[in-house]
């Protein structure tokens, strides 16, 4: 049996019922546990749930250090963009350190943010930073895009014995959907195949999974079979179902909230031409934010941004039954 | 704790020992570049000077408590335990260093030391000492944790962002402020506010309301007794200190930066090299604290000037042999390099 949940409630049942699971589980931020009726200060108390500063080179130093000592922090950062000010501690520090102590110590810790609020914004909240971290051994990344997922990834990014990047995209956050009872769980490194289809391939993560299926609803009125992946997890990254798609459909569209080269899209781009290119009947197409910084104004947003119709487009035109340029 | 002035005759001939360890050790580092080049890649910091400072911190420990230094790393784990030929072959780029050759000097680490690591970029370390404290805080495990950073890292927001929070969080945490005078290159007249005013920089802890004194760290008995205090106060959960320790670091920054093939070495200190200005070097070589503490330690009658000898001789026997197995120790395998990526 399944229950509705939130997409944020689901992210905070994971939290609270890890927490509960495993003592070494802390969690603390900005703007949180401000007071004692505080939900998880009443069920964890002061000295595993607690309010910062605005300081997150120490929220996040903090959390390597005692995660190097036995516990396992979840830092809340609220949005992608305040890590930028401590990136030292993210790309530099956690995923490096088991390294350089060749394997000595661990670093299991959870930095948790939103992302891509295209909301109004504009250019210092809304964006996917997810890129500049792709790329770092040692960490990894999720990006759930529906509450079950929200809620097994999250329990997957405790558990995890290295540091992980939470990223829960802001236009989900009220989002309802089902979630299996129990402990449900979603490892990492494993794609979800959110709709089946037969014609075409679509990958995308977070908000761009939502738009990537009313995209494919829209197609298949016009009886073109969309299949649309998740990869759910950027680092690792599970590549080989996104290749055994193409297989099967010869054709790819991927959509990507992120200006084109600060995208996943142009990594996953890269890796189906090294080892999926015999089986493409198409160029790679891709659907991502324009190469600007996010504009404020509503219009000017919305046309930075990948839309329904720019994936139909997309699609259509590696179809060849579209002949516009995207 | 028992104050300097209670330590017994066994535990300062320790501290003596373990201050001639730091420096023998660091003189075997600095030779190296010259008696077998390109052994030591890329950068190495000496904490030649330092010694009273660290021993004198760390002679205040308890078994469990843990340090947390910058990469100016060599010492502190000298003292904790770490066998020195492990550091040596770290150093050395060898499969049977401490980090099996994954880190090298600025990355040393060993947990099962109480040593859990450090990290090359300044300041940032201190968060990690803090992140320890509050395992420790939460876990009521007793430690108090040491960290240990240079006057360079005091410049740094981590610095201040961690010992605001430390402060509020009430953390179980020692902060020493070493003070050399030198942030990399760089006189601290040229960039810290509190240097150019004339003040110490232990005032630094006024913005935190938290206790902060100077210490001469030439001293290990001045320095024991102003940690031990903070180290009191820490374990009895009243949270951070900053003490500032003073002394003078007497070899350069690091080795000089080279590109290969043009080999590396020590050169002459900052203060002579880029500031022209030799005779502060000699004042602080003729103020060496080891010597300083082995007159002290004649003087007062806890050993004579050949149980003193017979240390010194010991130690560079050990250090022969530190050297010896080091360089004899193979090189990692190419492959071993995808290791340790994920826990």
């Amino acid at each position: 049996m399944a229950r509705e949940m939130m997409f944020a409630e689901a992210i905070a049942v994971a939290i609270t019922e890890e927490m509960q699971r495993d003592p070494s589980v802390v969690f603390y931020g900005q703007n949180m546990a401000m007071t004692d009726r505080d939900p998880f200060v009443r069920k964890f108390g002061k000295d595993r749930v607690r309010i910062t500063p605005i300081s997150e080179t120490a929220e996040m130093g903090i959390a390597v250090g005692a995660a190097m000592c036995g516990l396992r922090p979840i830092v809340e950062l609220y949005m992608a963009e305040f890590m930028l000010v401590a990136f030292d501690e993210v790309i530099n520090e956690a995923p490096r350190l088991r390294y350089m102590s060749g394997g000595q110590v661990k670093v299991p810790c959870v930095f948790k943010a939103g992302f891509g609020f295209a909301a109004g914004w504009a250019g210092q909240h809304s964006n996917c930073t997810y890129h500049a971290m792709m790329g770092i051994p040692g960490l990894k990344i999720a990006v759930p895009s529906t509450s079950a997922d929200a809620m097994g990834l999250m329990r997957s990014a405790i558990r995890d014995d290295n540091p992980v990047v939470y990223l829960h995209h802001y236009m989900l956050t009220i989002d309802k959907g089902p979630v299996p009872e129990g402990e449900h769980i979603v490892p990492f490194g494993v794609a979800d195949i959110k709709r089946a289809g037969t014609d075409v391939t679509i990958v995308a993560t977070a908000w761009m999974v939502k738009k990537s299926l009313a995209a494919a609803e829209i197609l298949a009125k016009e009886g073109i079979s969309a299949e649309v992946i998740d990869p759910r997890t950027l680092a690792p990254l599970d590549v080989k179902t996104i290749v055994d798609s193409v297989k099967k459909t010869g054709r790819l569209v991927l959509v990507d909230q992120a200006p084109r080269h600060a995208s996943a899209s142009i990594v996953i781009a890269g890796e189906i031409a090294d080892r999926g290119f015999k089986y493409l009947k198409a160029p790679v197409k891709l659907v991502t934010a324009l190469d600007t910084s996010v504009p404020y104004s509503e219009p000017m947003e919305s046309y930075v941004l990948p839309s329904e119709k720019k994936i139909v487009d997309a699609v259509k035109s590696v179809l060849a039954m579209h002949a516009a340029a995207v | 704790m028992p104050t300097a002035s209670q330590l017994s005759k066994d535990r300062l001939i320790w501290m003596y020992t373990q201050m001639c360890r730091i420096r023998e050790f660091e003189e075997r580092v600095k030779r190296t570049f010259v008696e077998h080049p390109g052994v030591i890649r890329g950068h190495a910091h000496l904490g030649d000077g330092a010694e009273a400072s660290i021993v004198g911190s760390l002679a205040t420990r308890q078994e469990n408590d843990l340090v947390m230094p910058s990469y100016r790393c060599h010492g502190y784990p000298l003292v904790l335990g770490t066998p020195a030929r492990a550091l040596m072959a770290e150093i050395y780029q060898r499969k049977d260093g401490v980090c099996k050759g994954f880190g090298g000097s600025m990355h040393l680490a060993d947990p099962a030391h109480h040593f859990p690591t450090a990290s090359g970029i300044i300041g940032q370390g201190i968060a990690h000492a803090a992140g320890a404290a509050y395992a420790a805080q939460v876990k009521k495990t007793g430690q108090v944790v040491y960290s240990f950073f240079g006057d360079g890292s005091s410049k740094q927001g981590a610095f201040y962002e961690t010992l605001n929070l430390a402060a509020v969080w009430k953390l179980p945490v020692v902060f020493v402020l070493e003070n050399n005078s030198y942030q990399a290159y760089t006189r601290i007249d040229l960039e810290d506010a509190n240097a150019i005013a004339g003040d110490p920089l232990s005032q630094k802890a006024k913005a935190f309301s938290i206790p902060g004194v100077t210490v001469d760290g030439t001293d290990p008995l001045k320095v024991y007794d102003a940690v031990s205090q903070a180290v009191d106060r820490a374990r009895a959960g009243q949270g951070p200190s900053l003490i500032e320790s003073k002394f003078y670091r007497l070899s350069p920054h690091g080795n000089a930066i080279t590109v290969p093939p043009v080999p590396t070495q020590f050169q002459e200190h900052e203060a002579i090299e880029v500031y022209g200005n030799k005779a502060e070097f000699e004042a602080a070589k003729a103020n060496d604290p080891i010597k300083k503490f082995r007159a002290h330690l004649i003087g007062n009658g806890t050993f004579t000037d050949a149980d003193a000898r017979k240390i010194d001789d010991s130690v560079r026997a050990e250090m022969d042999e530190v050297v010896k197995f080091a360089l004899a120790s193979p090189l990692p395998a190419p492959e071993d390099a995808v290791k340790y990526v994920y826990a």
